[in-house]
């Protein structure tokens, strides 16, 4: 043990570049062969419902063609990658949102409805304001910040003044929103072209603009996705607002003691976290679907925890974990069509991916790791209901 | 809105019609909140209880039409359904308790692990057996009054005025609602073994050092609220609708959480805060037929609105058990 000791000393006293890059990979390790366990079990999955034992080269054939099919459909078919990274795009956004509001000790499980907020007040701007081009654009996406901030600070708010807990306040909201945006889509802003109900398309001046020739639908979006997850994650570590809300985060009564108001902590928090996921549907709408139809499932909202979770909440790490779901997701419908699985395997192995990264225990213990010496800190989330 | 089509609506909301709707819309919510309750009072908080309503409703429909074409009996498979739906509710249920129990994992975090989960897979059976194919769901089960034996019982009582056809045309897993919620609430605070169950809620330390297993107390404690979770589930495919839609618990096991907290984690409480929860459901098609001219999805927006509203009034006068969400480190 005395020896140990020096060296431990050592190290903190000079931590250079090498130390960084080792503790980086040293935090990927366990999201890696999450992901990595994941997809084994569901090669597993797939192997006992489509033959099994019963019709064993089958079996084996099939999870053979839906894992090619769907590394093809991702990444290697004419457009696989750009359609790749078109899919990342919401996930960039939606997990901003969740991995934010963890940042400040909130769970954000109502992406998924300031999401449609974002896409309803999106395409209504889009549609029924005429602008000049560029500024038509910027004050769509404001507007789609705007409509899912709202969504976002009520439960901020409710949280703040009564206790009542985000996790279920989120999820009401989310049916809510649903409920409202059908009424908008089907009701107010329903196309009068067309049989199926949707929003009018949004004008060309709204529109994000694409970087490749016609098929190719790879828009702007994505590279707004990136800047945005830079600049969260400069809010979090270089600015006053962002060390409130780490030091919220971790321990919210500390941070009363230290003078920080809590309750404009976790409005702002839910505010910023549901304006993200709103950006995340007006992207959508504006970059890719060009207006918002009734029923649309996005599907963002569940999947963005899993983003969130897997990139340890820290906002640049939300970009390959984005990727990651962005390429299942591609990669699902060449699957299906390959080998007959059906692309709801892929729900299955994100769900699997998210157990295995919320209890790394049984990462380490599948595949005996020792616990890292400096875990990584965890914000409690489980604070009762008050 | 003139006074003549308030008055029609609130005749029509207070009909006997209108309750016995409320007391069978109120069974899901109730059994999740029994859910709830069983798990946070031993100090474990349960947000996975719509993930597990929603497999057990799968498996269980699942369950009765393939026991249904193999056996060719309704009411035997629809046992196997039931059998299958609780088997699920105890599985997810232990799933929940290693993660939270052995593995300490943040306890909202395991329960929302369960809720993808749960979508997921059932997404994934429903396109891979149910969508096309599938053999044929044999119905739900009967009311009490037509079961052999009880059935004749069941329905002389029914004829008692307003409790009769309240009480004694229920459905099973309705019946059965009401007989937990007397059950739960007598096990907790009139046995040793609820005692046992509020004190690892409250204060864990103080229960070990007395000798009450405080790991064994949990997990016990967590597989009978996912038992009753599954039963929810089951009331979904085997009792209301009979067959099995994604999605379709739409938040219910979330809105039992709620019903838990409003009734104070007290069995009769949150029984009577379901009831309210499924009012606002009840009375839904008698607006919408009153008042045509408001879209529908607003009346639906109800019950989800209720459940913010009696959330902010109440989380702060209501105390959850002490211990409610924390690790135990023995």
């Amino acid at each position: 043990m005395a020896t140990t000791a020096p060296t431990v000393q050592t190290q903190a006293q000079k931590p250079g570049w090498p130390d960084t890059i080792r503790r980086v990979l040293n935090s990927m390790v366990v999201p890696v062969l999450a992901v990595i366990t994941a997809l084994a079990v569901g090669a597993v999955i797939i192997f006992f419902t489509s033959g099994g034992f019963g019709n064993p080269s089958q079996a084996f054939q099939t999870v053979f063609l839906a894992y090619q099919g769907l590394i093809e459909g991702a990444f290697l078919k004419e457009r696989g990658f750009s359609e790749t990274l078109v899919a990342t795009t919401p996930y960039i956004f939606s997990g901003l949102a969740v991995a934010f509001a963890f940042k400040g000790g909130l769970f954000n499980i109502g992406a998924e409805g300031q999401f449609f907020l974002g896409a309803v007040t999106a395409a209504w701007v889009g549609f029924a304001v005429g602008m000049p081009p560029v500024i038509h654009l910027i004050f769509a996406l404001a507007m789609g910040f705007l409509g899912g901030a709202m969504w976002g600070a009520i439960p901020g708010f409710l949280k703040a003044r009564t206790g009542a807990h985000e996790v279920i306040t989120t999820i009401m909201l989310n049916y809510t929103a649903f409920l409202l945006v059908d009424w908008l889509v089907t009701g107010p802003f329903r196309s009068k072209t067309g049989t199926a109900p949707k929003t009018p398309d949004v004008l060309e001046s709204a529109r994000l603009p694409t970087f490749f020739a016609a098929p190719d639908r790879l828009h702007l979006g994505f590279v707004l996705a990136v800047v945005t997850a830079i600049f969260i994650w400069w809010v979090l570590n270089k600015t006053t607002l962002g060390f409130e809300i780490r030091t919220v985060g971790a321990n919210r009564f500390a941070a009363q003691y230290a003078g920080i108001s809590v309750a404009r902590i976790f409005v702002l928090t839910m505010a910023i976290a549901g304006g993200l996921a709103g950006v995340s549907g007006a992207v959508e709408v504006l970059g890719l679907q060009h207006n918002l139809p009734a029923f649309f499932s996005a599907g963002y909202g569940f999947d963005s925890i899993a983003v969130a979770l897997l990139a340890h909440s820290d906002p640049i790490g939300v970009i390959p974990s984005a990727f990651l779901f962005g390429a299942l997701r591609n990669g699902a419908d060449l699957m299906e069509l390959r080998s007959g699985v059906s692309k709801q395997i892929i729900s299955i192995i994100q769900a699997l991916i998210l157990l295995f990264v919320a209890a790394p225990e049984i990462i380490r213990a599948l595949y005996r790791i020792r616990k890292p010496e400096t875990a990584i800190e965890e914000t409690p989330l489980t604070q009762g209901w008050g | 809105m003139s006074s003549d089509v308030i008055l029609s609506i609130i005749t029509a909301a207070l009909s006997i019609a209108t309750f016995q709707a409320t007391v069978r819309l109120a069974t899901p919510i109730t059994l999740a909140a029994l859910c709830g309750i069983w798990s946070e009072r031993s100090g474990v908080v349960n947000i996975g209880i719509e993930g597990i309503m929603l497999s057990a409703a799968c498996t269980g429909f699942l369950g009765t039409i393939y026991a249904n074409q193999a056996l060719g009996s309704k009411s035997v498979s629809l046992f196997v359904g039931l059998v299958a739906a609780l088997a699920t509710g105890l599985l997810l249920a232990l799933l929940l308790g290693v993660l939270a129990v052995r593995f300490k994992t943040d306890q909202i975090i395991a329960g929302t692990v369960i809720n993808i989960l749960a979508v997921g897979a059932t997404g994934y059976i429903y396109r891979r057996y149910l969508a096309t194919d599938a053999p044929v769901a044999p119905g739900v089960l009967s009311p009490i009054t037509d079961w052999p034996l009880i059935g004749p019982v069941f329905s002389a009582l029914s004829h008692i005025p307003i409790i009769g056809p309240l009480l004694f045309t229920l459905q099973p897993i309705a019946l059965s609602m009401l007989i937990l919620v007397a059950l739960t609430h007598y096990i907790l605070f009139y046995t040793p073994w609820g005692l046992r169950t509020r004190s690892v809620g409250e204060n864990p330390r103080a229960a070990d050092t007395l000798g009450i297993n405080v790991f064994r107390m949990r997990y016990t404690d967590v597989l009978i609220g996912g038992a009753i979770a599954g039963l929810a589930g089951a009331w979904y495919t085997l009792e209301q609708v009979g067959v099995f839609t994604p999605n379709m618990t739409a938040g219910r096991g979330f809105i039992g959480l709620a019903a838990m907290i409003f009734g104070k984690w007290n069995p009769v409480g949150a029984f009577l805060a379901a009831l309210l929860f499924a009012f606002a459901e009840a009375i839904q098609p008698i607006l919408q037929t009153q008042a045509p001219q408001v879209p529908y999805q607003f009346f639906a927006m109800i019950p989800y609105l209720l459940t913010i509203i009696v959330l902010a009034g109440l989380v702060g006068r209501a105390t959850p058990p002490a211990a409610d969400g924390k690790p135990y480190e023995a």
